[in-house]
């Protein structure tokens, strides 16, 4: 018997927003706990939460990047649970009236383009953090209480894991180029859980859903979708029925180990939201929010490879982040040259951001200077060997390169007049090397050109010593 | 309109991690269909042709600007918390509990 998968996603992103959205605390992460909330995060009597706009226009800018329809009226409904993370007792969400409905992205698996659909999207509050002890007693942080998340709901189109993938990795790329979240697993700012079902093909309704939360990785949601599909298989064809349940992901065996039996939906008594009024969203405001959208990730790999013929490669290592490809298009914009910015930024300040363990943001390189260097190196004023130099200064210290290069005497030398007196100086002083060159001894030449590179200090050119010392060594 | 059962009573109790004894319960189930029984009297009002609302004012809400100010220093915020450590709030872990537990 064939079987068909439906999965879908429920994917949530932390908006990247200064203030929480409901109260003016600060939004941070690994401070102590306990230390970045206030009253209205701790739902005491009386207090009234407020709405943070920018997590309207965040909320928005993502709507507008996966084409889904802004809805025109939008208000807040309480969903209500019981649990020590939550101090009010419910969590203020959207579920009646989502900031956003029906968008979709486009993947590509194998070649084959599909649009997979957005069912909806809805902004909400974090919870707390709850950490489980051994001895009976758990341990709760509310720093996290009132962080601003877009939870992003697929349509069930998804048919395979790999589909599943494709999804996740393109709607991290999206969001990731809107600036509207940092996108990382690793710290929470986007996490995804998953369902799936399976159903013998041609039966129209859906299998029964098993749900997997909080997956670390794309790879384990790959792995674990997969495990699901050959595990409900086997469910269904020893005549089984599969299980409403939440699994979770064991990384040591990968497999997906019953985490618990879930009978009927969760039953949350949503209702409005009294504390806030609904807002209207103006069309003038998703225009002017759609004017500023930054460029997709898809749009820059276009003018990278097409328009500046970089290779995809080093298109796709720019746009890992949209940190990265901004610093590179405002060094672009500052003068560089496209291809050599590439390297650059590819070989070089990868190199030292990986070696010191630090981001963009954190050290001192400006695209402007990059911009700078870059100009130097194009116009043959220092050689590549020197630029390494001046990288090193103003990655460390945030020096302007043409200053540092004019002031420490490092301009390459390339005027003819100079060097072809050195030139012809050098080859009277070895006359070996003259013999040796004439006998075919092409070695002979590296070792003039050491001589120049020894007098000049490092700065001739080499492309210039090498025209002349081959003319001076023609005429003997 | 629906009778408020027992069952009911158990169920919206469980939800809310509260546990009663038969003659709570037993109370408490005449009591809330009372309270229900009131809150229907607002079904007699004629409707017909009045759109739905979830507000009773007549604005948007006003949004508030993305400047965090300073938080509540932990130790004023701890005040009320009846067991800490380690400025963390010390609770009794929680394992989900369905009806039918």
């Amino acid at each position: 018997m064939n079987f068909k998968s439906t999965i879908g996603f429920e994917v949530h992103f932390e908006l990247k927003t200064k203030s929480k959205i409901f109260s003016p605390s600060p939004v941070t992460y690994g401070a102590k706990p306990n230390t970045a909330t206030n009253v209205i995060d701790w739902g005491y009597p009386g207090v009234l939460p407020t709405v943070n706009k920018e997590v309207y226009r965040l909320g928005i800018m993502v709507a507008l990047a996966t084409h889904s329809t802004v809805s025109p009226v939008t208000h807040f409904d309480r969903k209500n649970y019981y649990y020590p993370d939550s101090p009010k007792a419910y969590q203020i969400t959207q579920f009646f009236q989502p900031l956003a409905h029906d968008g979709y992205v486009e993947i590509e698996v194998g070649g084959k383009k599909k649009r997979i659909g957005i069912h909806e999207m809805h902004i909400e509050e974090d919870a707390g953090k709850n950490t489980h002890g051994t001895n009976g007693f758990s341990y709760v942080d509310l720093n996290r209480q009132g962080v601003p998340l877009l939870e992003v709901v697929s349509e069930p189109d998804i048919e395979t894991p790999e589909e599943g993938y494709a999804y996740l990795e393109k709607l991290r790329k999206i969001v990731q180029f809107t600036g509207a979240s940092d996108v990382k697993m690793e710290e929470g700012s986007m996490r995804v859980d998953t369902n799936i079902s399976i159903r013998p093909a041609g039966q129209k309704e859906l299998g029964t859903k098993v749900e997997m939360k909080n997956l670390n990785s794309f790879d384990h949601v790959r792995r674990s979708l997969a495990y699901e599909e050959k595990r409900q298989e086997q469910v269904l064809l020893s005549g089984g029925r599969v299980q409403m349940s939440t699994r979770r992901f064991d990384e040591a065996t990968g497999k997906t180990v019953l985490e618990r039996v879930k009978e009927g939906d969760a039953d949350y008594r949503y209702f409005p939201e009294p504390d806030i009024a609904p807002y209207h969203i103006k069309q003038e405001w998703i225009d002017e929010i759609a004017a500023g959208l930054p460029k997709s990730a898809e749009a820059r790999f276009d003018q990278y490879v097409n328009e500046f013929g970089i290779k995809p490669y080093d298109a796709n290592v720019l746009l890992q982040t949209k940190e990265s490809s901004d610093f590179f298009d405002r060094a672009v914009a500052a003068g560089a040259d496209p291809t050599l910015a590439a390297n650059w930024m590819n070989t070089q300040v990868n190199g030292y951001l990986n070696d010191h363990r630090v981001e963009l943001a954190d050290i001192k390189l400006t695209p402007e200077n990059l911009a700078k260097m870059i100009k130097l190196i194009k116009d043959g004023t220092i050689s590549s060997k020197i630029a390494k130099k001046v990288f090193a200064e103003t990655v460390e210290n945030g020096t302007d390169p043409k200053e540092f290069v004019e002031a420490k005497g490092m301009v390459q030398l390339s005027d003819e007049s100079v060097l072809a007196p050195m030139v012809k100086e050098v080859v009277d002083n070895n006359p070996q090397s003259v013999e040796d060159f004439k006998n075919g001894k092409d070695r002979a030449i590296g070792f003039l050109v050491g001589q120049i590179m020894k007098q000049t200090r490092g700065k001739a050119n080499p492309v210039v010593v090498n025209k002349l010392l081959n003319k001076e060594l023609q005429s003997r | 309109m629906e009778k408020v059962t027992e069952d009911m009573i158990k169920h919206v109790a469980n939800l809310s991690r509260l546990e009663f004894d038969d003659a709570e319960l037993s109370k408490f189930t005449s009591q809330m269909g009372d309270i229900i029984n009131m809150a229907h009297q607002l079904a007699e009002v004629d409707t017909e042709g009045v759109p739905e609302t979830v507000q009773v004012v007549d604005r948007d809400t006003t949004f508030r600007e993305d400047v965090p100010a300073k938080p509540t220093d932990r130790d004023v915020m701890m005040k009320n918390v009846p067991e800490k450590a380690n400025g963390f709030i010390k609770v009794p872990v929680i394992i989900d509990k369905d009806d039918n537990d």
